[in-house]
């Protein structure tokens, strides 16, 4: 027989007026960030406050941070905790979450540590570590995994609980190991949920280096925030604030893209939809 | 193999069994699913496990399948005991079961890649039964871009791949449309007459049943049992688009019907 074509495959892409989809949604982002810069200025130039900075001042202390070397500075001390915060809450945090997923006694022995952790306030209990484990880079790198593991490991746990019964029972049919399963199977199908928790748990994480260095010691992004406020140069401190966001969405991107090439089919939902 | 309609298992003349069920019990708690269940399925047959909902047919077909354990009882695939899945069984899914981020070539290998087949190998294989089941071009399409129809039709390809000799399919028409449903059963017949295989086939459709079967087990439920064995046979050569006005094929239905009846709510 031959193949029937499918409607949609042979379809023009949809079309708004005469601008196609992928530029709409360009211009799209484009249009927002016009609106949220353009009322920053005006709340900045109204003034809302006389610590609130108009996004060209910010903008302006951004670029002179940037060209007298300050920024890059900050960015090597800040980055320190972050990124060995952010890779040991990725690596440990799925590699838990895949044996809490997967056995009953380790998400008897695990589930509520990392519950409490996510509930926990983490700038009361900062004192604590410091406490134990002083004013250094351990202290940072714990702030950040207790920002960003349990949301990792509980949404890693449920995404690996939820596996369609129907897809593990395939690979057993068709002579899969258990190795096997869990690799091409039950992690594939968890990777939505794993990359979702990732999102979420690596912006925690952002929010846990920045914190660390407002609580703990004064270094790197968090110090040129307190020093800027304590001279009261508000723009540089909002430049800080808003360089670390900016990295934050474009790591995410980032991300976001990576999980687009590893797993492209998965972008439309399960077949048994 | 031509043969007289001869209702309950008249054994004389039939060809050895590839599969055979002895005293299948299957018990989920306190609920009996199964209750000695014994079955012959002849080599090269189509045989249909027909019952009303809950009777146990998948339950049966998935203890085949070595995907469920039995309670006692023991299957056995040409002499061999089942302990399990194995390579001489294949498994046709109600869902299809395909892996959505893997494409249709992927998909169709998945079973040879368990197997350790190298790539380029396996994916020659696949490619050979995409196009048999008439999905050729769509190699690299992933399943969300295809229809109910087409995802069966890669479930069917990979079962087909692994060249197993007892195909298992567990309601694999329920899921699509009518019309694709009638040209799957056309296929069927044609898969049934040229792949040397053996065919376990569970529906609720008696119609469907009637038409792709060399023999249909009917199950009764609570606790399900082989209530009849019939064996359509006088309208299997007279072509497939004559088959659904035959008066044999109108009155076994017609008979199937009258001893289900009682059993629907």
């Amino acid at each position: 027989m031959p193949p029937r074509p499918i409607c949609d495959a042979a379809a023009p892409q949809f079309t708004t007026g005469n601008i196609p989809m992928p530029n709409r949604a360009t211009l799209l982002k484009i249009l927002s960030a016009v609106l949220l810069f353009g009322s920053w200025e005006i709340a900045g130039r109204i003034p809302v406050s006389f610590a609130f900075p108009t996004f060209l001042e910010s903008m302006e202390a951004l670029y002179r941070m940037a060209t007298d070397g300050t920024l890059w500075a900050a960015y090597a001390e800040t980055l320190q905790p972050l990124i060995v915060g952010v890779a040991i809450s990725a690596v440990l945090g799925i590699t838990i979450g895949l044996w809490v997923g997967l056995s009953d006694f380790f998400n008897w022995l695990f589930s509520p540590i990392f519950i409490v952790m996510q509930a926990a306030p983490l700038a009361a209990l900062i004192p604590l570590l410091v406490l134990a484990y002083g004013i250094g880079l351990t202290s940072k790198v714990l702030v950040v995994c207790i920002m960003a593991m349990p949301v990792i490991v509980l949404n890693t746990a449920s995404a690996v609980r939820n596996t369609p019964e129907s897809m593990k029972e395939m690979g057993r049919a068709f002579l899969a190991s258990d190795l096997a399963i869990i690799l091409k199977i039950v992690i594939p199908a968890a990777s939505p949920v794993i990359f979702a928790g990732l999102r979420l748990g690596i912006s925690a994480g952002f929010i846990g280096a920045i914190l660390a260095e407002l609580k703990i010691t004064p270094t790197g992004v968090g110090d040129i925030i307190t020093y800027s406020r304590s001279i009261a140069d508000y723009p540089s401190m909002y430049a800080a604030i808003f360089s670390i966001i900016l990295l934050a969405v474009l790591f995410l991107n980032l991300l976001e893209k990576t999980e687009t090439v590893l797993f492209k089919g998965n972008q439309r939902g399960y077949v048994s939809d | 193999m031509s043969q007289t309609n001869a209702p309950p298992a008249g054994v004389g003349d039939l060809p050895e069994s590839a599969v055979s069920t002895r005293s299948i019990s299957k018990n989920y708690g306190a609920v009996e699913a199964l209750r000695d269940l014994s079955l012959e399925f002849p080599r090269g047959q189509l045989t249909s496990l027909l019952g009303p909902s809950g009777c146990g047919k998948t339950t049966l077909l998935k203890i085949i399948a070595g995907l469920l354990e039995p309670t006692s009882g023991e299957v056995e695939v040409n002499g061999n005991k089942v302990t399990g899945p194995g390579p001489d069984r294949a498994f046709v899914f109600q869902d299809f079961a395909l892996l959505p981020w893997a494409s249709v070539i992927r998909n169709v290998a998945f079973g040879l890649e368990m197997r350790g087949i190298a790539k380029s190998e396996r994916e020659g294989i696949a490619e050979h039964y995409i196009k048999e089941v008439g999905l050729g071009g769509f190699e690299q399409s992933y399943p969300h871009e295809l229809s109910g129809g087409m995802r069966q039709r890669v479930g069917l390809a990979r079962a087909l791949s692994v060249d197993a000799q007892v195909l298992l399919m567990d309601e694999p028409f329920s899921a699509v449309d009518e019309q694709t449903r009638r040209k799957f059963q056309e296929d069927l017949l044609g898969l049934v007459a040229n792949e040397n295989k053996t065919f376990i086939f569970v529906t609720h459709s008696i119609e469907e049943a009637v038409y792709v079967s060399d023999q249909i087990a009917i199950l009764l439920p609570r606790p399900s049992r082989v209530s009849e064995i019939i064996r359509p046979s006088g309208f299997r050569d007279k072509g497939a688009d004559n088959i659904r006005r035959d008066p044999e094929y109108l009155d076994i239905v017609d008979q199937i019907w009258a001893s289900l009846r009682t059993y629907v709510e």
